[in-house]
C-alpha cells in the first residue's frame, strides 16, 4: 500500500470534537460528514483537502469521543493515510476498521512540514519525505492484516461463516 | 508474577491461562451497548457484515441518551433507526426517555454492569463500568457492529496504571477531583493505550456515584461565568444533586448567570423529587432538564455563545465541545459547580457553606 500526497500538518491532542463536531453526529453519509472534516480546528481544510493528501499529525491524534464519523469524515474529504506521532486507542481501532490506513512515526511527524509531498509505503512502514527516509513503528500482525484487508468487514465475515460451517448457529 | 484487572478479565474471556499486556485476544463479550448518535452507522455496518441477527437479545443494550427528544428531523431519523433495530432483533432492553436516562449511569442501575464484566460500548466513557470492577471499553460503530453479531471481539490486553489514594479525605473533594488531579499528573495523553485501576486505603470513603466519576473521566483537566452545567454521565448522579442543593440551599444564584441541572436518568429525577432536591435547586434559580447527553457534547439544551464561560460537572473542555469555538468550559465538582452559579465567578464552596457532615 502507497500513497502519496501533499502533507496537511496539525499538531498534538487533535480531538474528535474538532475532527467532526458533535452537531453533526446525527449525520451518517461519507459525503456529507466529508464537509465538516475538521471544521472544529480548520473551517477551511475540507474545501482545501485534495484527494490522496496525508495528514501529519503530532500526538494522541483522535483523542476524545468513539465516534467513527471522525475517521469517515477524513476519508471521505480524500485522506488517503495519516501519519502521527501516536494516536488515541478507539480513533486508531475505528480508522483501521472502516479502511483509513495509519501510520505512527513521531520522527517523520518532526521533520514534515505543510504542504510537503510525502510518499508513504504502509506495508514496509516507510515514509519520505524531503529526501530523506523515515520508518514507521512496527504493527502487531493481526492489525497489519485488517489493514492489508481493508477493513475488519472480512475479520467478521469470517468468523460468522465459520460459526455456519461450525454448526454453532441455529 | 502478579495480573492486572484488566489482563485477568481479558483471559478469562479469551478462555486462555495467561493474558499479558501487549497480547492480542479474541474476547468473549457479557454485554454490548449503543446509543443514538452511533446508532445509524453501526446498522449499516451490521448489514453489510450479512449479520442476521444478534449474539444474544438480553446482552445487546440500545440507549437513545444523546437525540431524544429529537431536536430536528434528522435526529428524528437517528432515533427511528433504534426503534427498528431494537424490535427486529426482538431487544430485551431498549431505553428511550420514559425509564431511561444517560446509558453510563442508566446500565449499572438497571443491574446490567457485574464484577468481572467484559462490557463493550459504543461510546468512550464506557470505562464509567470500572467502578463495578468490570473492563468497560468504548469503540466505534463498526466494532459495535461486530460485537453485536459475534458477541466476542479482538483486544490488544492494555497496560495498566495503579493509582493509589492515601491520606484523610478533605471537606469538598469528590472523586471528580480525584480524577481531575490525576489528568493533571499524567497529562490529556498519560494514559494512551492503557487501563487505569484505582485503589488505595482512602478508596473506602468514596461511595459509588463518585467511584463512577473517577472511572468515567479516566479517558480524558476568580473567571466571571455565564452558564452553570450539573450534570452528564460523569456528575449527574443523587450525590451530585445533593451536593448541589448543600450549596444552593435557601440561596439564589447571581443575577445574569444561567444554572443548569441535569439527572441522569429519570430514577435519579424522581429520586431528587421525592428528596426535595429539585425543589431546593429550582427555588435556587436553577432550570431543570431531562436526562439527555445534551449540551455537554453541543448538541441541544444550553449550548455556549461566542466567548462564554462554563462551569460545567461534565467531563470534556476541549475547544468548542459545548458551543461556539471560542467558548470556554471549565470542569468541577457539583460543590464547585453550585458555588460559581451562587458567585457569578468560579469559587470554593468553603467560601460559602459549611461543609457537610459527610467531612466531618
Amino acid at each position: 500500500m502507497i500513497f502519496q500526497g501533499a502533507a496537511h500538518r496539525y499538531g498534538d491532542d487533535v480531538d474528535t470534537d474538532v475532527i467532526l463536531p458533535g452537531p453533526y453526529m446525527n449525520l451518517s453519509e461519507p459525503a456529507d460528514l466529508a464537509r465538516h472534516a475538521l471544521e472544529g480546528l480548520d473551517p477551511n481544510f475540507a474545501s482545501r483537502v485534495r484527494k490522496g493528501d496525508i495528514l501529519v499529525v503530532g500526538r494522541n491524534f483522535g483523542c476524545g469521543s468513539s465516534r467513527e464519523h471522525a475517521p469517515i469524515a477524513l476519508k471521505a474529504a480524500g485522506i488517503s493515510c495519516v501519519v502521527a506521532g501516536s494516536f488515541a486507542r478507539i480513533f486508531y481501532r475505528n480508522a483501521i476498521n472502516i479502511g483509513l490506513p495509519l501510520v505512527v512515526a513521531p520522527e517523520a511527524v518532526e521533520h514534515i512540514e505543510d504542504g510537503a509531498m510525502v510518499a508513504v509505503d504502509a506495508t514496509a512502514g516507510t515514509i519520505v519525505a524531503n529526501h530523506r527516509t523515515f520508518m514507521s513503528r512496527p504493527v502487531p500482525p493481526f492489525i497489519q492484516g485488517l489493514m492489508d484487508n481493508g477493513g475488519l468487514d472480512r475479520f467478521v465475515r469470517e468468523r460468522l461463516t465459520q460459526r455456519v460451517g461450525s454448526g454453532q448457529e441455529t | 508474577m502478579g495480573r492486572t484487572m484488566a489482563e485477568k478479565i481479558l483471559a478469562r474471556h479469551a478462555d486462555t491461562a495467561d493474558a499479558m499486556a501487549g497480547d492480542v485476544v479474541i474476547a468473549r463479550l457479557d454485554l454490548v451497548h449503543l446509543h443514538d448518535a452511533n446508532g445509524q452507522i453501526a446498522f449499516e455496518t451490521f448489514e453489510r457484515f450479512g449479520a442476521t441477527h444478534v449474539f444474544d437479545r438480553e446482552r445487546v443494550v440500545l440507549i437513545s441518551d444523546h437525540f431524544a427528544p429529537a431536536k430536528d428531523a434528522r435526529s428524528a431519523l437517528a432515533l427511528e433507526a433504534m426503534r427498528r433495530f431494537a424490535r427486529a432483533h426482538d431487544l430485551r432492553y431498549y431505553f428511550e426517555l420514559t425509564d431511561g436516562g444517560i446509558e453510563h449511569t442508566l446500565l449499572p442501575q438497571k443491574g446490567l454492569v457485574a464484577p468481572g464484566d467484559l462490557i463493550l460500548g459504543a461510546d468512550s466513557h464506557t470505562c464509567t463500568a470500572g467502578a463495578f470492577g468490570a473492563l468497560g471499553m468504548g469503540m466505534g460503530s463498526t466494532d459495535i457492529a461486530a460485537a453485536m453479531a459475534l458477541g466476542e471481539q479482538w483486544i490488544v490486553v492494555p497496560e495498566t496504571i495503579r493509582c493509589e489514594f492515601s491520606g484523610p479525605r478533605h471537606p469538598f473533594v469528590t472523586g471528580k477531583d480525584l480524577i481531575l488531579s490525576v489528568i493533571d499528573r499524567l497529562g490529556v495523553d498519560g494514559a494512551a493505550y492503557q487501563a487505569l485501576e484505582f485503589a488505595g486505603p482512602a478508596m473506602p470513603t468514596f461511595n459509588i456515584d463518585e467511584r463512577m466519576a473517577l472511572c468515567n473521566m479516566a479517558v480524558e483537566a476568580g473567571v466571571p461565568v455565564n452558564q452553570v452545567y450539573i450534570g452528564n454521565c460523569a456528575n449527574g448522579t443523587m450525590t451530585d444533586l445533593r451536593q448541589a442543593a448543600h450549596v444552593l440551599g435557601g440561596r439564589h444564584i447571581a443575577s445574569g448567570v444561567r444554572l443548569i441541572v441535569v439527572p441522569a436518568t429519570q430514577e435519579i429525577y424522581r429520586q431528587a423529587m421525592r428528596e426535595g432536591v429539585l425543589e431546593t435547586l429550582s427555588s435556587a434559580g436553577a432550570s431543570i432538564s431531562m436526562p439527555t447527553c445534551g449540551a455537554c457534547c453541543g448538541l441541544h439544551n444550553g449550548i455556549l455563545a461566542a466567548g462564554e464561560v462554563a462551569v460545567t460537572t461534565t467531563n470534556r473542555n476541549f475547544r468548542g465541545r459545548m458551543g461556539h469555538v471560542t467558548s470556554q468550559v471549565y470542569l468541577a465538582n457539583a460543590y464547585v459547580a453550585a458555588a460559581s452559579a451562587l458567585e457569578g465567578v468560579i469559587q470554593d464552596p468553603a467560601r460559602l457553606v459549611n461543609a457537610p457532615a459527610a467531612f466531618a
